[in-house]
């Protein structure tokens, strides 16, 4: 509590100064604030946007791939770090929407923009899914650690009956669920144009797409979280009772952060299943649950920035010790998880900006 | 005549179904009711229980003395991990639960390297007997035998031993179980490792039923959570009547539409309890005791 107030008073100072939508950006909410910060933002914007000039058509289509899942990461980051609702549940929202996408698009075909539509569709599956679990679950009062028990629960019996769908009679339209071997045959996303439709395979085009989404995703979150809204979550986090004796429905406010989060998750869901084209209840078992827990809790879930460089960062180190065998990878994973629960629960990155702060004002106290 | 068959395969359904949620569930119920710490390695405890289990028979050791060292070895790891990362972390029982999900997936590919990704089974037992023109197997009702004999046995052990009393005083007050000379530590490593023993029993004796993959856990991971929820915090007065409810229900179901729709029915009741019942069944039966 205390940084966050060092923080809101710093922001304070330096709000007053500021044009309006900055201080909508800013705010005690979000690390991270005045010209060093946006410089170094738009810095690596600009880097995103030059490397694919630079880099080869694999690695770019690789790099994309990890951008697909940054929305959940970021969904989980607003439910967990900053609303203090533990879901364990947002594999079964990515699920959920990567198969309907399947069923919409390979039902329809990708013309005329209906791959959009079977995103739009996907994205709002879930939400409904979050809406209807959400609302059993806030309503019902149920808090801490068997809300992570319920979620966790509900996630690995939709795994295990997507599981048991290989037979012909499960099918829905023409899309065949398939069972352990997942859905195959979807179209990629298609932008409709004059000039004929543009399919965006794994490339440069998808992974500027993706890129401009998490940008606008990004500030649209942190606009929301320093928002009154936001200020709200907040309270929740740090005591649901007085939260509510101030007068704020907590239920209410905890309901629609699980619904903005787990759509988020069903985004990440479609992104990745147009992506690869395939979806199986492989991404949505026990291990597959546990990777956004620690991509959010290594970065900092309590904070969106660190929760975005954080899950970039895990994902690069997953894959490349991917290549000595995924059990491995999964292994040091789980190495990573214990240590930081346990030696930095805030995570790395908000420790390290405590570190350098502590560092700073050492160096101010001698000078 | 009739009757007495269909009697007599409801009673067995549930005794099964009653037994499976009860040996799934006590290691998880034991440390969270103790604790209040939620143990997502329980799979990989129930796992550690049925390899070992599967491991010494199969090097001729008798089946119930192989069953007590998996039981045993999945006690030995729960005290080894207890000492070395969850007594760390008793202050923050939400992190908890987010470090041992951490160890379950150490746990659970950790034994996919070493061990690859089956071991050959051993068979099920004492084969079966036949009422009518069924036939039913026997070791199912051992196992209902010996739930019922895992509630009395922990029964005693907490409400008549030395060992019952200084750990359920260390669970209501600490300090004060501290000022009069228990030695707190070691009650929570002891009953973190009892909780892992129990686990360990459940993978030992469902060891010759299922199929020995590191990831056999997960199997019962749905209706131990389901089982602790809908009993809340207190083992006998909790999660005894829970597994008895929920076996109906998963019977039921089961028997009517498969295994899935057991367990989508369990996991809709367990949401219609805790809106019902928010400190689950136990909380509601000992209204107005504390």
């Amino acid at each position: 509590m205390g940084s966050l107030q060092r923080q809101g008073s710093n922001t304070a100072r330096s709000a007053s100064r500021m044009p309006h939508w900055m201080r909508l950006v800013n705010g005690p909410q979000t690390l991270g604030h005045g010209p060093i910060f946006w410089v170094g933002f738009a810095l690596a914007i600009g880097a995103a946007v030059v490397y694919p000039a630079f880099a080869d058509a694999w690695s770019v289509g690789n790099t994309a791939y990890f951008l697909c899942w940054v929305f959940m990461a970021l969904g989980l980051s607003l439910i967990w770090g900053y609303t203090g609702a533990l879901s364990f549940g947002q594999t079964a929202f990515f699920g959920l929407a990567g198969y309907t996408y399947g069923v919409v698009t390979i039902n329809f075909g990708a013309a005329y923009g209906m791959t959009l539509v079977g995103l739009l569709i996907g994205v709002g599956i879930s939400c409904l899914g979050a809406a209807l679990l959400g609302y059993m679950l806030f309503y019902g009062r149920i808090s801490g650690v068997f809300l992570g028990i319920v979620t966790l629960s509900t996630t690995l019996v939709f795994a295990t009956f997507m599981a048991q769908t290989a037979g012909s009679q499960w099918a829905i339209g023409d899309a065949r669920l398939g069972g352990d071997n997942g859905m195959t045959g979807m179209p990629p996303l298609t932008i409709p144009w004059v000039g004929g439709d543009i399919a965006l395979y794994s490339g440069v085009p998808l992974y500027y797409l993706l890129l401009a989404m998490l940008v606008l995703c990004y500030l649209g979150l942190r606009v929301l979280v320093n928002s009154r809204f936001g200020n709200v979550l907040v309270a929740i986090r740090e005591n649901p009772h007085r939260a509510e004796m101030l007068g704020y429905d907590i239920r209410r406010y905890q309901l629609i952060a699980f619904v903005i989060g787990s759509g988020l998750a069903g985004l990440s869901g479609v992104l990745y299943t147009a992506w690869g084209q395939y979806i199986s209840p492989s991404n949505m078992n026990l291990a597959a649950a546990a990777l956004p827990i620690i991509w959010v809790a290594v970065g900092g879930r309590k904070d969106l920035t660190a929760t975005l460089v954080g899950t970039l960062v895990v994902l690069g180190i997953f894959q490349n010790l991917t290549i000595y065998g995924s059990y491995y990878a999964f292994v040091i994973m789980g190495l990573l998880l214990v240590v930081v629960v346990v030696y930095l629960p805030e995570g790395l990155i908000p420790g390290l900006v405590r570190l350098v702060s502590r560092l700073r004002k050492r160096k101010e106290g001698l000078s | 005549m009739e009757y007495i068959h269909f009697a007599f395969t409801a009673f067995y359904q549930f005794g099964d179904a009653f037994a499976f949620l009860v040996l799934s569930a006590m290691g998880l119920a034991v440390i969270f009711g103790m604790m209040g710490i939620i143990n997502l390695a329980h799979g990989e405890f129930i796992m550690c229980g049925a390899y070992v289990t599967v491991a010494t028979a199969r090097m001729g050791v008798p089946l119930p003395i192989a069953m007590l060292c998996g039981s045993l070895a999945a006690g030995m790891l729960g005290i080894v991990l207890e000492r070395t990362i969850i007594h760390r972390l008793y202050h923050r029982p939400l992190d908890s639960i987010v470090a041992t999900w951490g160890i379950s997936l150490i746990l659970t590919q950790g034994t996919l390297i070493v061990l690859g990704s089956s071991m050959a089974g051993i068979s099920t037992p004492l084969g079966s007997f036949s009422v009518g023109n069924y036939s039913y197997s026997t070791y199912r009702m051992v196992l209902l035998g010996v739930a019922v004999l895992v509630l009395i046995g922990l029964y005693l052990l907490f409400h008549h031993t030395t060992f019952g009393i200084h750990s359920r005083a260390t669970i209501q007050a600490p300090h004060m179980a501290k000022a009069v000379g228990i030695d707190t530590g070691r009650m929570y490593s002891l009953t973190f490792g009892l909780g892992a023993a129990l686990a360990g029993l459940a993978g030992a004796l469902y060891a010759p039923t299922i199929s020995i993959v590191p990831t056999l856990g997960a199997n019962f991971l749905v209706e131990s959570f389901v089982t602790v929820v809908v009993g809340g915090a207190d083992v006998f007065l909790g999660t005894a009547p829970a597994a008895a409810t929920l076996a109906v229900i998963k019977a039921f179901l089961t028997g009517w539409q498969g295994q899935l729709m057991g367990q989508v029915g369990l996991l809709i009741t367990v949401m219609v309890v805790i809106r019902i019942l928010p400190q689950g069944l136990s909380g509601w039966l000992l209204k107005g005791r504390t």
